[in-house]
């Protein structure tokens, strides 16, 4: 089976991207299934299964939703192993930009759209930098030339990516990303296998349910700012 | 010229001031520029332990990026447009699936319209044309670059910009002036000396307008005329791609067929799917669509340039209204019934 690992900020058109990228693939007779990611709520599980699209949800709830993730991952692949899927796709967030649920060996998506600004492939960490393939989308409502800026400042933050625009509306693009995909390798197991980028620590007070301000209640990995 | 970087003698500030916009490798990866009088290998060696888990890498990894982000730059400067001659376009198949029996070849330079009534199929063409679409579209057209299929790499990747597009929809979205994107442009495209550049991209686009912009005006500021004015100017002027594609501009406020001319004039294929009968006639050449399928290819006839003219003049008389009216002013008939009660 191959897990490929999909992410990107929010609303930048992640699940668009998997169900044109599924409807390419299962006319190639693959058989798919999404893993999602999310906090608190989602609705993707009925919009994947409007489609028709096995569907399994994870809500991190108060967990930081990397560590959530992998700590979940491993489960996830197994679970997608017995089922007899060959691709599984697991969608997540990235919401502090700071996240990355890329794992080496696993083909790596992550999906921005043309609305963030020059300024966002800098703000975003490794879920973009370590990407195998950088799908952007929303090339639609922007002007020609802030679609070349945007790719190239995406080539400047991960030069050896592949980046790919892809229409989230009418699909546009997704078939040939179907068709890279199915060329990238199978894996037996997650076991053992290492994430691309180390997650971000966090062990203080606040991590274990202190909700009080003040320094005499901040314990543990702390870092002040520097504002003078 | 870029390969005579070496990591264990060059430092990182000989490099920048060598290589200006290696900078922005050190700024994109919130890399800080104190140590910067070390050589390459040791910079990266000698960063600290606790930005190293902030950026939550190791120093081989952004070592092995900073290789690569010289490659790239290094291409992206020697691949400076793409060299095509001509376009052509085989039929395919119309909604009922009745064959179109067409094979249309475009040249560097020529400007084609695309007619047809709402839903018709214009801009599936255009989408087929973007797509360089290989039979594998709805319509199962065909698009061949100088009489062959070409290569995947530059059907997919969008660091071969064969097609710009331009349409109604697309609006500026970055918050920036009107100055700094046009240097950002520039940049991304690796041009060194860009000043020349920028001021006729400003000449043009306020030409096309007719209401001046400033150079240090928000980009999102601009009027909808000015910003399809100066998408125009920038896609002649800035633009790599061989291959324009326009999908309606008619509303756009700006000088239709001024802008047309500007962009084939600077040897580009020119696509403008249209149901301004103006635009329509100002090519030479127009596609006539209808239900999905290619129905007709049309050369503009003799006759239809005299109708041209005649739309061209009816037209400056609405913009002398409209430019009469928009500055406070009062119409009035003309009594001499042969200009046909306008007034000019």
């Amino acid at each position: 089976m191959k897990l490929i690992t999909v992410s990107g900020p929010p609303s930048s058109g992640k699940t668009s991207v998997i169900v044109h990228l599924i409807a390419d693939l299962r006319h190639r007779a693959s058989r798919c299934a999404v893993v999602k990611f999310d906090c608190l709520a989602t609705d993707d599980d009925a919009l994947y299964a409007s489609h028709g699209i096995d569907v399994r949800i994870g809500l991190s709830g108060n967990l930081c939703p990397d560590h959530f993730f992998v700590s979940n991952i491993d489960d996830c692949f197994a679970w997608g192993r017995r089922y007899g899927y060959d691709i599984l796709f697991s969608e997540s967030a990235g919401l502090c930009n700071r996240c990355s649920p890329h794992i080496e060996g696993c083909t790596a998506l992550c999906v921005i759209d043309n609305l963030m600004g020059a300024g966002a492939p800098r703000k975003i960490g490794p879920m973009l930098k370590t990407a195998d393939i950088v799908v952007v989308t929303k090339g639609d409502v922007v002007s020609q030339a802030e679609r070349e800026i945007f790719a190239f400042k995406i080539r400047q933050a991960n030069p050896s990516c592949l980046i790919l625009h892809i229409n989230g509306l009418s699909g546009q693009g997704s078939a040939y990303l179907s068709e890279v995909l199915l060329r990238t390798g199978d894996m037996q197991t997650l076991q053992g296998k290492e994430l691309r980028a180390s997650l971000p620590s966090a062990l203080c007070s606040y991590c274990l349910g202190e909700t009080r301000i003040g320094k005499e209640k901040q314990k543990g990995n702390v870092r002040r700012m520097e504002l003078d | 010229m870029i390969e005579d970087y070496k990591t264990d003698t060059c430092t990182v500030e000989e490099l920048i001031a060598s290589h200006p916009y290696v900078r922005e490798f050190f700024a994109m990866n919130n890399l800080p520029m104190e140590n910067g009088y070390r050589t390459i290998a040791s910079y990266f060696a000698t960063l600290p332990y606790t930005l190293l888990e902030d950026l939550g890498t190791q120093p081989p990894v952004l070592l092995g990026r900073f290789h690569a982000f010289m490659r790239e730059m290094a291409n992206i400067r020697e691949r400076q447009g793409v060299d095509i001659k001509s376009l052509t376009i085989r039929g395919g198949r119309d909604k009922r699936g009745n064959v179109e029996d067409i094979e249309l070849r475009i040249g560097l330079g020529d400007l084609v319209s695309i007619v047809g009534p709402t839903g018709s199929g214009k801009s599936r063409l255009l989408a087929d044309i973007e797509w360089m679409a290989q039979r594998d579209t709805p319509t199962g057209r065909q698009i061949l670059v100088d009489d062959e299929i070409p290569p995947a790499s530059w059907r997919f990747s969008s660091d071969h910009k064969l097609v710009a597009q331009l349409s109604q929809n697309m609006n500026f979205v970055m918050d920036v002036s009107v100055a700094e994107f046009l240097v950002l442009h520039a940049q991304s495209r690796m041009i060194d000396h860009y000043d020349q550049k920028i001021a006729e991209i400003i000449r043009a686009a306020n030409g096309l307008s007719g209401e001046a912009f400033e150079l240090d005006a928000p980009l999102t500021s601009l009027s909808g005329g000015q910003a399809r004015a100066l998408m125009v100017a920038d896609t002649a002027f800035l633009s790599v791609s061989p291959i324009v594609l326009i999908d309606e501009i008619e509303n756009a406020g700006i000088n239709r067929t001024k802008a047309l001319a500007l962009l084939s004039g600077q040897n580009k294929m020119v696509l403008i799917a249209t149901h301004d009968p103006l635009l329509a006639l100002s090519a030479p050449k127009r596609i006539v669509v209808c239900n999905g399928g290619i129905m007709a290819v049309l050369d503009t006839s003799d006759e239809e340039r005299q109708c041209l003219r005649q739309l061209q003049a009816m037209d400056d008389i609405q913009t002398v209204y409209r430019d009469t009216l928009r500055s406070g002013d009062s119409l009035r008939m003309c009594r001499d019934r042969a200009c046909g009660g306008f007034h000019i």
